[in-house]
């Protein structure tokens, strides 16, 4: 890929910002996100739910399903390849999809090296807990971030914790002196170029959203103000009880996020939130996939 | 000199910076309390329109806004912006806020791998670099509004006397004079000091 490619990839990144992406798994799902206002869908076969529900292998979905959706919307279809499995990625690119997601909600499929995101023209995100994981999947390539979350729980704590832990990361950086940076750069084992921009901008130099357990109008507004820039809902919203009041609430409070009044308006009659799992109730941590 | 920024989603943080850079004041409009605010001019950024369109009626801005531009608001519009500012958008029945007669088609260029960069002549800016990214164009100009700029044979920037339109995203790049022929637009005294220009282009906008 070259520069001006990923300069390109950046900014497509850039204009998602303030919006909420949906995972949806139908064409007809599609059109409800896209009504709902969603900037843009992820196309997958089974959301993280049920995913984790069905156990097994979790693979890159359908290229014809995808393929549906790409023509039932005229917003950004994204889709997940699992980690570190560059032909799946490469057939997403073959079917002109607007941005990848090298996802650990999939089984990994490499549990060493992730994709080298610089072979390719089509924008990759990727996910991160913390500082080093943010700049090493940068340095293999990704144009957007996001938190890892734990998916498919509708327990928020990890993306909190994940979206915490970064900003306090690059807070910190941000406050050092040159020489110092050589020493972080050595423990986050990231590229001290990239380690510089942070300290120099007091930002991750691409986009960074929150992902990962959002359910609710507040869960959404909670994480834009701890610092993301947009939002992810997977199982949040077609796993409740009324999706379409649901979505759109929630987009509604991505961009109201500062206005408490309008949240307590939003959050009124939603129905049913997704049944949530609790952090400590579930035996498989797909944060911990890819580091 | 004050610019009301719609910050409903997308990318009005750049346009922010940019406005500042070339030393004027804004400030994001994200629902009707803040319309009561001053402003000579509102900037409609890049986004996803379908998004912002959607927003603009549940933030109750829509009809406030609407109004305002066809009572003479001066407006500039980019990429998104430019499709909420369209009478006509192809293939679709209804335009969102509809007041530039101008037709647009929705993601021109096809998907993002279709997204890319160019340096192209603005009329009386020279050359500018420009950045697309899944972008519309203009497919027609109607009364009173005039073309700008051309990538290939098709219309990528407009004007009426109060209106300004790019199918690009100047705020994505580190040139400042679209931005600047905008606010030259409101107040013609304005103009660009030399050390705010690009070293590609030390050119003054009052000798236009």
């Amino acid at each position: 890929m070259n520069t001006e490619q990923y300069e390109l990839n950046k900014n497509l990144a850039q204009m998602l910002k303030g919006g909420v992406i949906m995972d949806v798994t139908t064409v007809e799902q599609a059109r409800i996100a896209e009504d709902a206002g969603a900037c843009a869908v992820m196309a997958l076969e089974r959301i993280p739910a049920d995913i984790r529900a069905a156990g097994g292998v979790s693979r890159m979905s359908d290229p014809a399903m995808i393929r549906s959706i790409q023509e039932a919307v005229s917003i950004p279809v994204m889709a997940k390849v699992r980690i570190g499995h560059f032909t799946e990625a490469q057939i997403l690119e073959a079917i002109e999809i607007d941005y990848i997601d090298e996802s650990e909600v999939l089984s990994p499929a490499d549990d060493v090296y992730h994709i080298n995101k610089r072979a390719f023209r089509v924008p990759f995100v990727c996910g991160a807990r913390d500082l080093g994981e943010a700049l090493r999947r940068i340095s293999e390539g990704a144009s957007m971030i996001r938190t890892k979350g734990e998916p498919g729980t509708g327990d928020i704590i990890q993306a909190v914790r994940h979206m915490r832990g970064l900003q306090h990361e690059i807070r910190h950086v941000h406050g050092l002196r040159e020489d110092e940076l050589y020493q972080v750069a050595k423990d986050l084992q990231v590229p001290f170029d990239l380690l510089a921009e942070v300290a120099e901008k007091g930002a991750l130099p691409v986009v960074n959203f929150a992902a990962g357990g959002i359910a609710t109008p507040a869960d959404a507004a909670l994480m834009m103000q701890l610092g993301a820039e947009g939002v992810f809902v997977g199982s949040g919203i077609f796993k409740s009880g009324d999706p379409v009041k649901r979505s759109r609430a929630i987009v509604e409070a991505v961009t109201g996020y500062q206005d408490p009044i309008l949240l307590a308006r939003l959050s009124e009659n939603l129905g049913e939130a997704m049944v949530g799992i609790n952090e400590q109730e579930i035996a498989l941590l797909m944060a911990e996939r890819g580091v | 000199m004050t610019i009301g920024v719609l910050g409903l989603q997308g990318g009005f943080e750049e346009h922010t910076k940019m406005l500042k850079r070339i030393g004027v004041n804004s400030f994001e409009i994200r629902d009707s309390s803040h319309l009561n605010r001053e402003m000579d001019g509102l900037i409609i950024p890049g986004g996803e329109s379908t998004v912002m369109g959607r927003l603009l009626h549940s933030r109750n801005l829509f009809g406030f806004l609407k109004d305002m531009i066809s009572e003479g608001l001066p407006v500039f519009g980019t990429c998104a912006g430019l499709i909420l500012l369209a009478h006509d958008i192809e293939g679709q029945e209804s335009p969102h806020l509809g007041t530039l007669p101008i037709s647009v088609q929705r993601n021109g260029y096809g998907r993002q791998l279709g997204s890319f960069h160019s340096y192209q002549t603005f009329a009386g800016l020279g050359r500018i670099p420009m950045r697309f990214i899944r972008a519309p164009y203009i497919t027609s100009c109607g009364c009173n509004v005039r073309p700008l700029a051309n990538h290939e044979g098709r219309i990528v920037a407009a004007e009426s006397d109060t209106c300004l339109v790019t199918a690009f995203h100047p705020e994505l790049t580190e040139d400042p004079r679209v931005h600047a022929y905008f606010i030259h637009k409101i107040d013609p005294a304005f103009s660009l000091t030399s050390e705010e220009l690009p070293d590609s282009a030390r050119w003054n906008l009052s000798s236009a």
